[in-house]
């Protein structure tokens, strides 16, 4: 008999646990999401770091100073195992008065204190050696080597095709309505897609966290928006080599300036609290980015001009009641696990987090898990046609033409790159076609044209491939679709 | 640089990157010249924007005949053809090497493979891109809806889609005016076009659209935000003071679904700078001699990525005087270093190219002005030359045609300024 284990949630938390738990003979695991592809919540838009783990204390937040630096290490396993883009260029926490240097001996401390490796204080020469950028009123900064930076979203994608790989079920646009619990025990998930049976609910919803939690009778927590937003610069900007953080507020970690791993350079977040019921606002604002201005100018007085952003964005984390994640078995629920308020440093700090909760089934839930005899743990990479090296790219040419057809100029992804694309959404049950997905799988619109050349031809593969009218290929999930009928529907009076 | 055995190699006089008008009009006029030339272009049609460009207006200097934008592009593909000018489409161009002056390689990629193509002279011929929302600061939800007016364009007029049927219109230059008319004809309601500006960015007959389709345009306005869930639904205007400053408690909003952006283009020319090509910051492609060679000996460049014409006559007489000159390239070795003659840019003169001349041949100076003015004389003093002009807008293009004899008496530089008359 196995036991049957819903995920809410196809975020980076989420998709991490489903993989982890793909491992165990014993489980029938289910991931469901209420969005069109993975990873599009929380996980979508933040700062992208592996955090190094020494700046949250341990006295307030345990569980965050615990899971961080564990996650930390794990992920220097799992970009490999699943071929996930990324860089370990390392932090500089930088000082630029001398009452700064208080703040960075406690990181220094704490970091200590929470484990983290090869961290010290750099100074004069050594420091603009480590980033020849930096402002010259920097006077020190605490140098952290083992941080590092990922691409997000491909992050959650690798980590969901690999648990499908391993026999996931995946239940995409499948929005939770209510838990069912019985005589204490949770007993299944009702969706808008009917009934989901489960013996172990595992509450992975990320902002709504609470929402779900409060199904299952469970509201000692809240969890509010802390807005943040970000711009992102053409890929002809120089940018820094390191992460630089500024030295932290209690409130903030501040404005980083990072070049982020595919090559443009990012600056942000600011800290924004929003009420609890703001959850869908992602909308940038001309205060915000003012701030994030102002702040990254302090670290990198070289911010060119206006006119080489590229982007603008806002992310919204999870603030929970309390501040610390809350992971743990709920003892009045049976079977319920809330993995819950997951904020900064969460996707650092997610395949640990994933262990963790594969330890509560064990220890809490009493489920001995039984692992697999073959398990695979690897999971191939898309192909990137700007990758490739010009004899390779003709080996793949001659395999397929359509390979050798750029699609996206700014960034070179080929109509190859596409169409595997779209063969990896169908296969992780991606049933509406969107232009995201594609960008998130392959770069394109992510270069300087934003997409104005290659958007009308992806939106042309997505609807042969899917079978749909074009004008029915989404920018983002139903609602957000590219047109409303033919050219000519309007005056035939039938817009779709 | 590594040579790179490993991929085919192809070998020509020029190749010529870029199969809009410029690209076209210069391989026609390479291959009428006697030399080898190979085409590229990414798309799978040739024509570059124009067969998108449903409506007429072209041609009326290069082909003495008021053309639509598909026709004007048939035609030189059509003299291409005749010829026997070899190109490629669907290849895109990854890479350019310059391995000395008469050594060139543009690597390229297409559904056959890879290619490197070695060449003598090479003409730049990539277009432009648009301004996006994003660039010209528009913060709010990042939703469905938002669109380049080329995007759009595209869209409708290659693959037959409507984006939207209430639309706000950002910018009123020729490609913002003639999608208003695009989306009224195809009965969309254009609800406002939105100028930066205090006056209209386009040529006077595209303004002339606005009253045509009782379309509202807003001068000196700016749409600073778009909110929505999954699709635009309303856009925020702000009205502007003469520094661009937004008036306070001047905002409101309008209901909409589709926005479209039609902010100004940038000449493409990243590859270029990859290769240390100079750029002219002020016209925003590289800056060149009167062959329209750039600072890499052998790099010609014509069209838009030259700078952004607004007539396509322009673009194509462009592109054959960067085929006449590769050809000069070739037969000589490179084009003779001398003492140019500087160009420079006078009172009320935005932009200008051909930045340097030889004096050994007659020229078109190209220039925009900076702001709107009536009754005024093109000046270059040096030499005493005088053109009296009924106005002057920046969005129409000076065509300033200067003689040979009329440059050798300007000595180390001449200045072109737009006075009052």
């Amino acid at each position: 008999m196995k036991t049957r284990v819903a995920i809410i949630g196809a975020g980076i938390s989420g998709a991490s646990i489903a993989r982890v738990l793909s491992r165990y003979e014993n489980l029938e695991v289910h991931l469901i999401e209420k969005a069109p592809d993975v990873g599009w919540g929380v996980s979508k838009a933040n700062t992208a770091l592996i955090h190094g783990g020494y700046d949250d204390d341990p006295e307030k937040y345990p569980v965050r100073a615990r899971l961080c630096i564990r996650g930390n290490r794990i992920w220097h396993q799992w970009v490999k195992e699943l071929q996930i883009a990324h860089v370990w260029n390392g932090a500089l926490i930088v000082a630029t008065k001398e009452e700064d240097f208080d703040e960075l001996e406690k990181l220094l401390e704490r970091g200590r204190k929470n484990g983290v490796p090869e961290m010290r204080i750099v100074e004069g020469d050594e420091l603009f050696h480590l980033e020849p950028g930096l402002t010259k009123e920097a006077i020190g900064a605490l140098w952290v080597p083992i941080v590092g930076q990922i691409a997000p979203i491909p992050a959650v994608i690798a980590l969901v095709e690999n648990a499908v790989a391993n026999g996931v079920k995946t239940h995409l646009e499948t929005e939770v309505t209510g838990i069912k619990v019985e005589n204490g025990e949770v007993k299944g998930v009702e969706t808008n897609n009917g009934f989901i049976e489960a013996d172990i609910v595992i509450n992975a919803a990320g902002l709504y966290a609470d929402k779900i939690a409060r199904m299952a009778g469970i509201d000692y927590f809240e969890i509010h928006p802390r807005k943040g937003e970000y711009y992102l610069f053409d890929d002809d900007v120089p940018g820094p080599r390191r992460v630089l953080f500024p030295t932290p507020t209690p409130v903030s970690k501040g404005i980083v300036v990072t070049t982020e791993v595919s090559g443009h350079m990012m600056i942000g977040p600011n800290a924004q609290d929003l009420p609890p019921e703001e959850k869908e606002d992602f909308a940038t604002t001309e205060e915000g980015l003012r701030e994030v201005w102002e702040g990254a100018r302090k670290l990198w007085p070289n911010l060119p001009p206006k006119s080489k952003v590229i982007r603008t964005f806002a992310g919204l984390r999870p603030e929970p009641t309390g501040g610390d994640f809350i992971i743990k078995a709920e003892e009045e629920v049976q079977g319920f696990i809330n993995v819950a308020g997951i904020r900064s440093p969460g996707l650092t700090s997610a395949p640990a987090i994933a262990y963790e909760v594969a330890e509560i089934i064990q220890r809490d839930l009493g489920v001995k898990l039984v692992e697999k005899e073959r398990w695979n743990p690897y999971r191939k990479e898309i192909t990137h046609f700007f990758m490739l090296p010009p004899e390779k790219a003709n080996e793949m040419v001659k395999r397929n033409p359509a390979y050798g057809k750029i699609v996206c100029r700014c960034n070179h992804v080929s109509e190859g790159d596409i169409l595997e694309a779209i063969e990896r959404m169908k296969f992780i049950g991606v049933k509406t076609p969107s232009v995201d997905s594609v960008k998130f799988r392959t770069k394109a619109t992510t270069g300087t044209c934003q997409g104005s050349f290659c958007r009308p031809r992806i939106v042309q593969l997505l609807a042969r491939e899917y079978g749909v009218e074009p004008w029915k290929i989404t920018l983002k999930g139903r609602g957000s679709e590219i047109g409303i009928g033919d050219v000519k529907a309007l005056l035939r009076g039938d817009e779709a | 640089m590594e040579p790179m055995p490993q991929i085919p190699m192809l070998s020509y006089d020029v190749v010529v990157i870029g199969g809009g008008p410029a690209g076209m009009a210069a391989a026609v006029k390479a291959k009428e010249l006697g030399l080898n030339v190979l085409l590229l272009d990414e798309n799978d049609y040739l024509g570059g924007i124009l067969p998108q460009c449903i409506h007429p207006g072209f041609g009326l200097h290069y082909f003495k005949e008021e053309l639509t934008g598909p026709e004007f592009a048939s035609r030189l593909a059509r003299r291409m053809v005749e010829l026997g000018v070899e190109y490629r489409t669907s290849s895109r161009v990854l890479e350019i090497r310059n391995y000395s002056d008469l050594e060139k390689v543009v690597i390229f990629t297409s559904p056959a493979g890879v290619y490197q193509a070695w060449a003598k002279a090479i003409i730049y011929a990539a277009g432009a891109r648009e301004r996006h929302a994003f660039e010209i600061g528009i913060v709010g939800d990042r939703v469905a809806g938002i669109y380049t007016a080329g995007e759009a364009q595209t869209l409708m007029d290659v693959y037959g889609i409507l984006p939207g049927k209430e639309i706000v219109i950002v910018g009123s230059g020729d490609v913002g005016l003639i999608m208003a008319r695009r989306f009224a004809l195809e009965g969309a309601k254009v609800k406002a076009v939105v100028e930066l500006m205090p006056y209209p960015g386009g040529l006077a007959r595209n303004v002339m659209i606005l009253k045509d389709f009782n379309i509202p345009l807003y001068l000196s306005h700016k749409v600073v935000e778009v909110r929505g869930r999954g699709r635009v639904q309303r856009v925020k205007v702000v009205k502007v003071d003469e520094n661009f400053n937004e008036v306070p408690g001047s905002e409101f909003w309008i209901e909409a679904d589709t926005l479209v952006i039609s902010a100004g283009l940038v000449p493409s020319v990243k590859k270029l700078k990859k290769i240390g090509v100079e750029i002219d910051p002020a016209t925003g492609g590289p800056i060149v001699n009167d062959r329209l060679e750039t600072s890499v000996p052998g790099i010609f460049v014509a069209g838009n990525s030259l700078l952004i014409n607004d007539l396509v006559d322009y673009v194509a007489e462009q592109g054959e005087l960067a085929a006449e000159a590769a050809k000069e390239f070739i037969d000589k070795g490179g084009i003779e270093s001398r003492n140019w003659v500087k160009v420079e840019k006078g009172e009320n003169v935005r932009l200008i190219a051909p930045h340097y001349l030889s004096g050994d041949r007659d020229v078109h100076l190209y220039l925009r002005v900076a702001r709107p003015m009536e009754d005024v004389e093109v000046r270059v003093p040096e030499i005493g030359k005088r053109l009296r002009l009924p106005v002057v807008k920046p969005a129409e293009m000076i065509r300033l045609k200067l003689k040979a004899e009329e440059i050798q008496k300007a000595g180390e530089k001449l200045t072109v300024e737009v006075v009052g008359a």
